[in-house]
């Protein structure tokens, strides 16, 4: 009916010639004036952000104790020299976050599903999944760290590893499903019962019924306090350096107990951040891709 | 098409310029597109004080569209549109100031459904109007009356019937005391004996003097309230007149056509 050509096509009997449209001189005046708001409003962002961020550099930077502070936290060859190890221990951080990342999720959407279940015979299952969220997200995790970690190991019981790691990554599971298992109980709730409700007509199961027609809506919803977790999993993933495994926060203690000179913490501090950017902006993108309502229009 | 040319010279004689002429709603030459897709063409509309105007036409015709770039849901792509006199697409307006002077009711109710069927009433009147909390429930309770759900007050939308939730949706759009009304097929998710009870409720409404905009496919509910009738076709409004004209002797083909698929 339309067409997006360059050029004019009036066929004979067309409904609508959108090609002839040219806007009015009133149209071209709000268009100019909303032009002007634009670049108006450009220009404020970019001087205020102007303003504010040399504020905050020349603030920095003529206080009296600037220079011990940027020998201190930003010494470039303090920087370079602490690198190599810091990155060894990153490389650490990230193998727990992905292990322990995966079994999170799997463990997590179990307890949820547990939880959602109806019905008298899944009673015993309900509860247990309630007690094991009520304990774990009320536990510290370093408490959790130090039990497990230490504990088990001390028991010597026979077929069980003894890794510290192992047990730490453990302790970071047990804590973070009971997180997780919240998240995508609300997720599952949050689907209304009339999606429910058409996919039991059409005669799928219970189990099939949450495969296909509510968890991909549900975990779509809740991506977004998903990456929540797994970013402070990044972060909590250095607890379990308190066993005595060095990671990226840990290389950068032992570094700093040199000479007591602390960029090696500001370095560890941004290769955590440098992980997390890419990993929100994959997030957004598998949220967009998956059909995530926005704001939508003008309203 | 002879009538369309008719109305066009209109706005530009004289009597038009005085005040107290001036329509409540004008619009000229709007138009809008979605992408390549030109959903609104070229609409001219006057609606009068105490005036009903019923927008009639297949869907995808528009009908839906007019009254969302009337209450600045949709920006117009071009055109002319006046409030009682104000342009309203002016990009320096306050939307949310227009839209405070008109009342909306959708198809699908859109009742806010945490909320009790009173605070659903008296939300707008106390964050947009600023009107005293205990005044505002007074109002409500009214309006409530009005429509026949004040025993309903403390209920939450889920437990009405649909024909009851757009009774509450009307109280709600009507508390602000709008200048217009626009009702956007609202029997259209409403089981049919549930239909007469808000029609009924449209019908006083408009003996009031209740100046509206609304689109349906009840013709014999069209026929009943309109003063005129807009057949809406290809993002135009190709046929306009008294509901008898335009139901009973239809000019153009195309309502002809559409008129004849109705009433198979």
């Amino acid at each position: 009916m339309t067409s997006a050509g360059p050029t004019p096509a009036p066929g004979p009997g067309a409904a609508a010639p959108a090609e002839a449209w040219r806007p009015s001189e009133r149209q071209l005046e709000r268009e100019a004036v909303r032009r002007a708001r634009a670049r108006r409003s450009r220009l404020v962002a970019a001087a205020s952000t102007a303003i504010v961020a040399t504020a905050a550099v020349v603030a920095l930077t003529t206080s009296p104790g600037w220079p011990r502070v940027q020998e201190t936290f930003f010494s470039a060859e303090h920087a370079a020299r602490a690198l190599p190890s810091i990155l060894e221990g990153l490389w650490l951080n990230v193998r727990i976050m992905v292990g322990c990342g995966v079994t999170i999720a799997i463990l997590g959407l179990t307890v949820a599903i547990l939880r959602t279940l109806t019905g008298p015979v899944a009673f015993p299952l309900r509860i247990a999944a309630t007690v094991y969220t009520d304990v774990f997200r009320g536990l510290p995790l370093l408490l959790l760290i130090y039990l497990l970690g230490f504990g088990v190991p001390a028991l010597q019981l026979q077929g069980l590893p003894d890794s510290l790691l192992f047990w730490g990554c453990v302790a970071l599971v047990l804590s973070y499903s009971s997180f997780v298992a919240e998240v995508f109980r609300a997720g599952i709730e949050s689907i209304h019962p009339s999606q429910r409700a058409a996919a039991r007509s059409l005669g799928l199961s219970h189990a099939q019924t949450l495969r296909f027609v509510v968890l991909p809506q549900a975990i779509r919803r809740v991506l977004p306090p998903l990456m929540n977790d797994l970013v402070s999993l990044q972060k909590d993933s250095g607890l379990v350096a308190v066993l005595g495994v060095i990671d990226a926060i840990r290389a950068a203690q032992i570094a700093t107990a040199d000479d007591f000179n602390y960029t090696p913490y500001v370095v560890a501090g941004l290769v955590f951040v440098a992980l997390t950017i890419p990993m929100a902006r994959i997030a957004d993108r598998v949220a967009r891709r998956a059909g995530h309502h926005g704001p939508g229009g003008v309203v | 098409m002879t009538r369309r040319d008719d109305r066009a010279a209109a706005p530009d004689t004289p009597a038009a310029a005085s005040p107290a002429d001036t329509p409540v709603l004008r619009a000229r030459g709007l138009r809008k597109a979605f992408g390549d897709h030109v959903v609104l063409a070229d609409v001219d509309l006057d609606v009068h004080a105490g005036e009903c105007v019923v927008l009639i036409g297949a869907s995808g015709s528009g009908k839906s569209t007019v009254l969302r770039c009337v209450n600045l849901l949709e920006r117009i792509d071009d055109g002319l549109l006046e409030l009682q006199g104000d342009d309203i697409a002016d990009p320096r307006v306050r939307v949310d100031a227009v839209r405070a002077r008109m009342g909306v009711v959708f198809q699908s109710y859109n009742l806010f459904p945490h909320m009790s069927v009173l605070d659903n009433v008296t939300l707008a009147p106390v964050r947009v109007h600023r009107v005293p909390r205990a005044q505002a429930r007074e109002r409500a309770m009214s309006m409530l009356e009005r429509v026949g759900l004040a025993d309903k007050a403390a209920a939450r939308p889920d437990e009405l019937s649909g024909g009851q939730q757009q009774r509450v949706a009307i109280a709600r759009a009507l508390v602000n005391r709008p200048a217009l009304m626009l009702l956007d097929e609202v029997t259209s998710a409403l089981d049919p004996e549930l239909v007469g009870e808000v029609l009924d409720l449209l019908r006083s409404l408009k003996d009031e003097g209740m100046t509206m905009i609304l689109n349906t496919h009840e013709m014999g509910f069209a026929r009943q309230v309109a003063d005129t009738v807009c057949v809406l076709d290809g993002g135009r409004i190709i046929e306009r007149g008294a509901p008898a004209q335009v139901l009973d002797h239809p000019e153009h083909e195309r309502t002809r056509r559409f008129l004849s698929r109705l009433h198979v």
